[in-house]
C-alpha cells in the first residue's frame, strides 16, 4: 500500500515538474515572438521605438502571467 | 506644519514600536537539525510568520541562534475573549503559553486534562495577530501617506506650480501624470477623475509592497494570495458598480450571433468572463511575485545544497549563484514596477469596458 502511495506521489511530482517545464517552453516561444515582432517594427520605423518598447513589455507581462498560472498549477500538483 | 506633525508622529510610532520590541530581540537557542531541507527553507521565506526572522547562526557546539524580531500575537475566541502576548513565548512552536499552542504556524487552544495537555476542541480561535505581512503593510501605508501628503501640501502652497518642483515632487509627479495620461484617460475617457484616486492608490500600494518585499528579511506581502484576493475583489466591485445597461445587454443578449450560439455559448462564456477577469488579475500578481522570490531563494539555496555535498563545491559555486541571484534581483525590480502597472492598467481597461457601449452594433 505504501508503495502505491509513493508511486502516486511520484507521478504527481513528475506531472507538476513536466507541466512547469512545458509552461516555460510556451512562455519562451510566446515572448520570443513578441520580441521578434517588436524588433522588426523598430527596424522599420526607428523613431517609434519608445512606443514599441512599451507595448512589447506590456504584452510580455501578459504572456508571462499565463505561464506563471501553469507554474502555480505545477506547484499545487507537487505540494498536494 | 501638518507634515511636520505627521513626520514626528511617524518617528514617535517607530520609536515606540522599536522600544517595545527591542527588549525581545534576543538570541533563541535550541538544538538544530543537521539536514538541509531546501523546500522548507524557501517556504519559510515566502509564507507569513509571527516573527521577523533575519538570520540564524550556528555556534560551535551545534546549537542554533536565531536572530528574530517577535511580533505580538492577538487572539480572540468566543469562550476566552481577547488575548495578546509576544510570539517569543511560543519558543518556535515548542511550548504552549497561556492555554494556546502553535503547531505548524497555526494556533490552537489547549487545556489541561488529567495533567496532560490536549487540544481544546470546543474553543475556536480567531488569529488576528500582527504578523509579518500586517506589519509590512502598515509600514508601507505610513510611508505612502507621509509621502503623498507632504507632496500634496507642497503643491497646495504653490511650489511646483508657480515654481520648479522640489524634492519628492520630482519623483511623484511624473508617475502620477503617467498613470493619469497613459492608464486613466485612454481607458476611462471623460469619467477618469472619478476613478483616478482608486487607480493611483492601487498602483502605489502594490508598487511599495513589491519593492519592500525585495529587501532581505522583509515579508512577502504581494506574493500572498490573501492580499491579492482582496485587491482583486475590490477591483471586481469597482468594475461591477460602474457597469451600465449596455454591458449587461451584451452579456445576456450578445448581438450579431445566431440565437443558438447566443444562448448556449455566449451567455455562459460572458457570465464566466465577468469573474475570470478579476481572477486573472489576482493570480497574475500573486504568481509573478511569488515566482520571483522563489527563484532568488532557490539560487541562494543552491549554494548550500552544493555545500552540503562538499565544501569546495559550495565555495566554488557561490560566485556563479550570487551572480545569477543579482541578475534575477534586477529583473525582479523591473517586474515590481511592471506588475503594479499591469494591475492598474487592466483594472482601468475593465472599468472602461463596463461603462462603454452604444457603438454601432446596436440591435
Amino acid at each position: 500500500m505504501t508503495i502505491m502511495l509513493e508511486v502516486q506521489t511520484g507521478f504527481s511530482h513528475m506531472g507538476g515538474a513536466i507541466g512547469a517545464g512545458l509552461a516555460a517552453i510556451g512562455a519562451g516561444i510566446g515572448i520570443g515572438q513578441i520580441g521578434k515582432g517588436a524588433v522588426e517594427a523598430i527596424a522599420r520605423q526607428p523613431e517609434a521605438s519608445n512606443d514599441i518598447r512599451a507595448n512589447m513589455i506590456l504584452t510580455a507581462a501578459f504572456v508571462e502571467g499565463v505561464a506563471l498560472f501553469a507554474v502555480i498549477a505545477g506547484l499545487l500538483a507537487v505540494l498536494k | 506644519m501638518r507634515v511636520h506633525r505627521l513626520k514626528s508622529l511617524l518617528a514617535v510610532t517607530l520609536g515606540l514600536f522599536l522600544a517595545l520590541v527591542s527588549s525581545s530581540v534576543k538570541a533563541n537557542e535550541e538544538h538544530g537539525s543537521e539536514k538541509l531541507d531546501p523546500a522548507k527553507v524557501i517556504m519559510e521565506h515566502i509564507q507569513d510568520a509571527h516573527e521577523f526572522h533575519f538570520f540564524t547562526l550556528k555556534k560551535e557546539n551545534g546549537e542554533e541562534m536565531h536572530a528574530t524580531l517577535p511580533l505580538p500575537i492577538i487572539l480572540w475566541s468566543k469562550e476566552r475573549g481577547l488575548v495578546s502576548f509576544s510570539s517569543s513565548n511560543f519558543h518556535h512552536g515548542h511550548d504552549s503559553h497561556d492555554g494556546y499552542k502553535m503547531e505548524h504556524d497555526k494556533i490552537h487552544a489547549v487545556k489541561m486534562e488529567n495533567g496532560v495537555e490536549v487540544l481544546d476542541e470546543a474553543v475556536h480561535v480567531y488569529d488576528i495577530s500582527l504578523t509579518k505581512n500586517v506589519v509590512q503593510m502598515f509600514l508601507s501605508l505610513i510611508v505612502l501617506v507621509v509621502l503623498m501628503i507632504s507632496v500634496a501640501n507642497k503643491y497646495k502652497k504653490g511650489k511646483g506650480i508657480t515654481s520648479a518642483p522640489k524634492g519628492w515632487q520630482n519623483a511623484v509627479e511624473p508617475v502620477i501624470t503617467f498613470v493619469r495620461d497613459e492608464v486613466a484617460k485612454p481607458n476611462l475617457g471623460k469619467k477618469y477623475l472619478k476613478y483616478l484616486p482608486y487607480l493611483l492608490t492601487v498602483f502605489f500600494f502594490i508598487l511599495i509592497n513589491n519593492l519592500f518585499g525585495l529587501i532581505p528579511g522583509s515579508a512577502n506581502v504581494t506574493g500572498n494570495i490573501a492580499f491579492t484576493v482582496v485587491l482583486g475583489v475590490i477591483s471586481f466591485f469597482v468594475i461591477l458598480f460602474s457597469t451600465n445597461k449596455h454591458f449587461w445587454a451584451h452579456i445576456f443578449w450578445y448581438p450579431g450571433v445566431p440565437m443558438i450560439v447566443r444562448l448556449i455559448i455566449m451567455l455562459p462564456v460572458e457570465l464566466l468572463g465577468v469573474f475570470t477577469k478579476p481572477f486573472a488579475l489576482i493570480v497574475r500578481l500573486f504568481a509573478n511575485m511569488v515566482a520571483g522570490h522563489i527563484i532568488i531563494l532557490s539560487f541562494i539555496t543552491l549554494i548550500f545544497i552544493f555545500g552540503s555535498m562538499s565544501a569546495i563545491a559550495g565555495w566554488g559555486f557561490s560566485p556563479l549563484s550570487v551572480l545569477f541571484a543579482v541578475f534575477i534581483y534586477l529583473i525582479e525590480i523591473l517586474v515590481a514596477f511592471i506588475q503594479a502597472f499591469i494591475f492598474t492598467n487592466l483594472t482601468a481597461v475593465f472599468i472602461g469596458q463596463a461603462f462603454e457601449g452604444g457603438h454601432d452594433d446596436h440591435h
